[in-house]
């Protein structure tokens, strides 16, 4: 019975682990509790430029990027570069493009500047609603991280871990505000980052002898004497099972690029990236913010698809032809939460894992206990494929510590870690919905006498409202918000983008063109979306897409109509105001001489 | 700065006589567009060129001393450290840009 007391171990510093992080972040709550308006939206604008980067780092990174990104990477093998060179260029365009002149601008919000600039009610609700949607598709995913983190690492029900990430959440997002947010924030990029290297670290210097990941993922693989280095093993490996090669192309050259493009213009759109950048004190801390941002964010980035190799490695020279009895302890431990299951069609005793899915559906098992040493037994239907072994995504990190033989509390922290990662995301998306509803709809638009500390207090309730809401939708997630989640970044590229961008470089855009350029490009991409995934998902292939882009990518489609129809549109109508392109000139410049 | 008497143009090197604060701020301007789009071609080649369009061709050389085919490696790491230099640069390079068209903030 050695091994359940090893698990309880396990639960025992996962709850102590996790308990403390949570302890640290009520207590920043309280210590940074917020009185007044400013400090509630922007944290005041005291902000220093390299806290500021770390929060806008674990603002940014979230549950998908822990748990799921180095999976995704190491089924996709080259492709997945996709999600790494579009979640961290999209940085650059931020840093260059916008960050600088929203912050002189000043203000509280993005909507506020598509509001002001495009003097415009109208564009400030269009920006609201646009700001609204995507920030509750994105965080429903969150809440339902939280839950999951729980349900797999302290066998929590899910439901129970979204209510416990919903009190958190409410503690320091609604008594704290942006200043809360920010200063838990940066304790959250610690946490998770630590949680992510070490195992890391471990696993590389396991399987490559380097201390450094990004090192080891172009060295040599060493269990077998280091003569053949890891990747070429990898592409090794893959090609006898049937698999692309590791780091060859899957897919078509203009649907990876696409989808990459949609990923950055959606970085650098997205409302709870942007709102950071109003929080630092001058022009200049808000470049230095965007460097330390993305510093902060590629450590885990460049890490990740090392992560991604190693992890695939270990499955196919551990797993793949071994018999139940050979296979390693982490998978036996992930099994019996379902991220790993086998089904032995050809009955040899031996999982062979092969390219396609080895039954329909997830796995189903039966509820009976089975017999100990014995591979649980699966219900599902197998499919014609050779292929035996289900594998999800997520356990190429979450079952990290348990490869590299890790001390116990290691897998306590990748649970903080994870549980860090969606708890920062979450609350900066919470703040971009109460602070667009408070400030944008009800000050700027159907209130305007309302005093600041009304204000405040309607922010407050909107940021309950909203974390009502977001947990609710994690405990019943409707199953578009699974799917929509992805898409957020398109339609953040197909709206908001091109308007600020415009806003900025372009004296000469006025409000017609910026609110019909929006329109058109968020409808045309929810459209095509929505056509592919729920009105005909069965024409969902590559010969049916527009120039063969899929709808992960189509947002850049929809940002280059948006583009043009508002330079064409604001063509044939009157130029914005004198005021209006005063206020350009004002935002370009950091200081004004004269 | 409502009040302050426009500062002369700190650098002797400046384009001569940006008479008017308007003209100056014009100058700046021009200048910052010009280092961002250097900075964005650089992106655009190392992100979409290397990682993208010519990755199959470039996977044809390997980075000496390791496994990395060239390809390979720009799409998953090296790309990825020059969207961080391409930042410190615009951050180096647009403060001294302030300080040369005397349009830094203070404190």
């Amino acid at each position: 019975m050695d091994w359940i007391l090893a698990i309880s171990g396990v639960k025992l510093w996962t709850f102590i682990i996790v308990g403390l992080s949570f302890s640290l972040y009520i207590g920043i709550a309280v210590w940074s509790r917020t009185s007044s308006r400013s400090e509630f939206y922007v944290a005041g604008n005291h902000v220093h430029s390299v806290a500021n980067g770390m929060a806008t780092a674990a603002d940014w990174m979230s549950a998908a990027s822990f748990i799921s990104m180095a999976g995704l990477i190491s089924v996709l093998g080259r492709d997945g570069s996709y999600y790494l060179m579009g979640w961290t260029g999209g940085f650059v365009l931020l840093a260059l493009l916008l960050a600088p002149y929203l912050r002189k601008f000043g203000k509280f919000t993005v909507p506020d500047f598509v509001g002001a600039r495009y003097y415009s009610n109208s564009a400030r609700v269009v920006a609201v609603l646009c700001a609204v949607f995507v920030s509750f598709t994105y965080v429903a995913g969150q809440m339902r991280g939280v839950g999951l983190v729980f349900s797999r690492f302290l066998e929590i029900d899910v439901n129970w871990g979204v209510a416990v990430g919903m009190v958190i959440v409410f503690f320091y997002a609604v008594l704290g505000g942006m200043k809360g947010i920010t200063y838990t924030q940066v304790a959250q990029y610690c946490v998770l980052i630590f949680a992510y290297m070490a195992p890391a670290i471990f696993i590389s210097i396991m399987l490559t002898g380097n201390v450094l990941p990004q090192f080891g993922l172009g060295g040599a693989f060493t269990p077998e004497g280091g003569s053949v280095t890891l990747l070429d093993k990898l592409d090794g490996l893959n090609t006898e099972l049937g698999f692309a090669p590791y780091t060859s192309r899957v897919k078509g050259v203009a649907d990876v690029f696409c989808i990459t493009l949609a990923l950055m213009a959606g970085t650098a759109g997205l409302p709870h990236v942007i709102i950071r950048f109003y929080t630092v004190r001058r022009v200049r801390d808000a470049r230095a913010s965007a460097f330390w941002a993305l510093l902060f964010i590629a450590i885990l980035y460049t890490t990740a698809p090392a992560v991604a190799a190693f992890a695939r490695t270990n499955l196919l020279t551990t797993v793949q032809g071994k018999a139940y009895s050979e296979i390693p302890n982490w998978f036996l431990k992930w099994e019996q939460s379902g991220l790993v299951a086998w089904m032995d069609k050809n009955g040899d005793g031996r999982v062979d894992y092969h390219p396609g899915e080895p039954f329909l559906d997830k796995p189903a098992f039966d509820p009976t206990p089975p017999i100990p040493g014995q591979p649980r037994v699966l219900l599902n239907t197998p499919t014609a494929s050779p292929n035996e072994l289900y594998v999800d995504p997520d356990i190429m990190v979450l079952a990290n510590p348990e490869i590299a033989r890790l001390p116990n509390w290691v897998i306590g922290l990748v649970a903080a870690g994870g549980l860090a990662a969606a708890l920062s995301t979450a609350a900066g998306l919470l703040l971009v919905i109460s602070t667009s509803i408070a400030h944008d709809l009800l000050k700027q638009t159907l209130m305007p006498r309302m005093t600041e500390k009304g204000e405040l207090t309607a922010a407050r309730l909107a940021a309950s409202v909203a974390v009502v809401i977001a947990g609710v939708l994690g405990i019943y997630p409707p199953g578009w918000v699974a799917q929509v989640v992805a898409f957020a970044f398109g339609l953040a590229a197909s709206s908001f983008f091109p308007a600020i961008l415009l806003g900025i470089f372009y004296r000469r855009m006025n409000r017609e063109g910026a609110i019909s350029g929006m329109i058109t490009g968020i409808t045309f991409t929810a459209a095509y979306i929505c056509y592919f995934k729920f009105i005909n998902p069965a024409a969902n292939t590559a010969e049916h897409w527009l120039f063969g882009i899929s709808p992960e990518g189509i947002g850049s489609v929809g940002m280059a109509l948006n583009f043009v129809v508002a330079f064409v549109v604001s063509r044939f109508t009157a130029p914005p105001p004198p005021h209006i392109q005063q206020l350009v000139e004002h935002i370009r410049v950091p200081r004004e001489t004269g | 700065m409502p009040g302050s008497d426009p500062p002369p143009p700190h650098d002797p090197g400046l384009p001569a006589g940006p008479s008017s604060n308007a003209e100056r701020h014009r100058l700046y301007w021009r200048q910052n567009l010009r280092l961002v789009a250097v900075l964005l071609t650089i992106w655009f080649g190392v992100s979409y060129g290397c990682g993208i369009l010519w990755v199959d061709w470039l996977d044809q050389f390997r980075i000496p001393g390791t496994g990395f085919k060239l390809g390979f490696w720009f799409a998953q790491q090296g790309s990825l450290y020059t969207f961080v230099l391409l930042i410190g640069v615009y951050v180096v390079l647009m403060n001294r840009l302030d300080r040369r068209y005397g349009v830094e903030e203070e404190g």
